[in-house]
């Protein structure tokens, strides 16, 4: 748990020196978004239909766009084989940089979310399970995205074979993401969708940082 | 069996002696299968004659999923005991494959234009076909994206492995998302729902498929081993001349 702490306080303390990268997935996360509403036109009702869509993919995208920094720079300095050689668990580590991937991404992109729902119109009983969806998924997310990570690392034009990788793999997260809120604006519950978000978060978590880890042991082979 | 195949040059001398035997009964399967797909077998009294897209589109799904459950099996066995051959075949698996999801989703699509009046809907199968078809994509982009071919086929291993995991929740949520086609009519417990006469030909081409996937594997295979031993000539070559420069 110690050596899980220190691998988080010094990554977010590398994110913070870098300050501007997280808000810069906001900013993408705002623009992509915002590009609809010119690709499809400006009627409000049909932008409340795609609201929660649309949301999610580009939460999706933005997440993925910094995937491919999260094991790169390590690699390139050498700093990956020197903290897989630590007596901590190789998991652990691939665990905490995901919770760092997540805190710096995901987290800011939950925060931008309802004022790019108000934007697009969403239904004001969507909101809530946006917000919750989006804290289910976004983790997932992060944990899915560390296995593409890894596996890319040291590969000819990384960041195109990740979207490759990690995006076919994203689609149960995106259906279940979507169709909850699409549930609560329709006037059902969004009760199973949620309940199979988490149960997709908690079947990740173990699973994704073991793969990742995997991975990461072909990488610095 | 298992170990005494690690060795490529025992392997591709029993290659060579099965390969003309697989394609003689690959040929046979396929062409008699055809034959009574396309001549011998009733047209359906609601499709017509498009039905008999059945014959090679159903078989091609199954060897899609086949195919990956194979590369998958590869995989493992590669990552666990380290056996060569597997990573090879694994790696000779999955274009095989891919053409099969591709050759699914377009006789699908072939067929659906004068069934449901367009070449594509957004039903479970087709999207989780299209889907798998992508994951084909991403084991191949990872297994060339490394200089060195040994990295790749390892990467590429726990990504089927990843992939191999995902399918059936990806298929479980797609379903949910939009189930439009019909229902499997084939494997049902109460024993197949369609005809003798229908069922022939769909079965001999599925076995055919399956030889034809052999018969294919093992010509990459050989061609994977040969290409290797090139490259170690070509490396063993270009070290001598610096030495000798």
């Amino acid at each position: 748990m110690n050596g899980f702490l220190q691998i988080v306080r010094r990554d977010l303390h590398l994110a913070m020196r870098q300050g501007m990268d997280s808000l810069m997935v906001v900013a993408f996360f705002v623009i992509a978004v915002v590009l609809f509403p010119f690709g499809v036109g400006p009627e409000s009702n049909i932008l409340a239909r795609i609201a929660p869509g649309v949301i999610w993919v580009a939460a999706l995208l933005s997440s993925m766009l910094s995937l491919e920094r999260l094991f790169q720079a390590d690699y390139e300095d050498g700093s990956l084989e020197l903290l897989a050689l630590q007596p901590v668990a190789l998991e652990i580590t691939v665990m905490a940089k995901v919770t760092v991937h997540w805190l710096t991404t995901g987290l800011p992109l939950i925060v931008a979310a309802p004022l790019l729902a108000v934007l697009m119109n969403l239904p004001d009983d969507g909101f809530v399970p946006l917000m919750i969806a989006l804290a289910l998924g976004t983790p997932a997310l992060s944990l899915i995205g560390a296995i593409g990570a890894a596996l890319i690392l040291g590969s000819r034009r990384g960041g195109i074979l990740l979207s490759l990788l990690v995006l076919p793999l994203y689609i149960p997260v995106l259906i279940f993401g979507v169709s909850a809120v699409d549930a609560v604006i329709g006037g059902f519950s969004a009760r199973p969708q949620l309940l199979i978000l988490s149960g997709l978060l908690v079947a990740a978590l173990p699973l994704c940082p073991w793969a990742g880890a995997a991975a990461v042991r072909q990488g610095i082979e | 069996m298992f170990h005494r195949f690690a060795n490529p040059t025992r392997f591709l001398r029993f290659a060579a002696v099965i390969q003309p035997w697989i394609a003689a009964i690959t040929v046979a399967l396929i062409g008699s299968g055809l034959y009574l797909g396309l001549f011998n077998s009733p047209a359906d009294y609601q499709q017509g004659e498009t039905v008999r897209i059945m014959y090679v589109h159903v078989p091609s799904a199954w060897m899609a999923l086949f195919c990956y459950s194979a590369m998958a099996g590869a995989c493992a066995i590669a990552l666990i005991w380290k056996h060569p051959l597997a990573e090879l075949s694994a790696k000779a698996t999955a274009p095989i494959g891919a053409g099969f999801t591709f050759l699914a989703l377009v006789t699908g699509s072939l067929w659906g234009k004068p069934m449901w009046g367009t070449w594509w809907v957004w039903d479970a199968r087709l999207t989780s076909m299209l889907v798998l078809l992508f994951l084909y994509l991403g084991y191949m982009a990872l297994n060339n994206a490394f200089d060195d071919p040994a990295r790749g086929a390892k990467s590429s291993s726990i990504l089927a492995l990843v992939g191999f995991v995902n399918v059936p929740i990806i298929k479980f949520s797609v379903d949910w998302w939009n189930t439009l086609h019909q229902p499997a009519s084939v494997v049902k417990m109460t024993g197949p729902a369609i005809h003798a006469s229908m069922l022939a030909p769909l079965l001999l081409i599925g076995v055919g498929f399956t030889t034809y996937y052999l018969w294919v594997m093992l010509i990459r295979i050989r061609y994977e081993v040969t290409a290797n031993k090139i490259r170690t000539l070509q490396r063993r070559q270009a070290a001598t001349g610096e030495s000798q420069a």
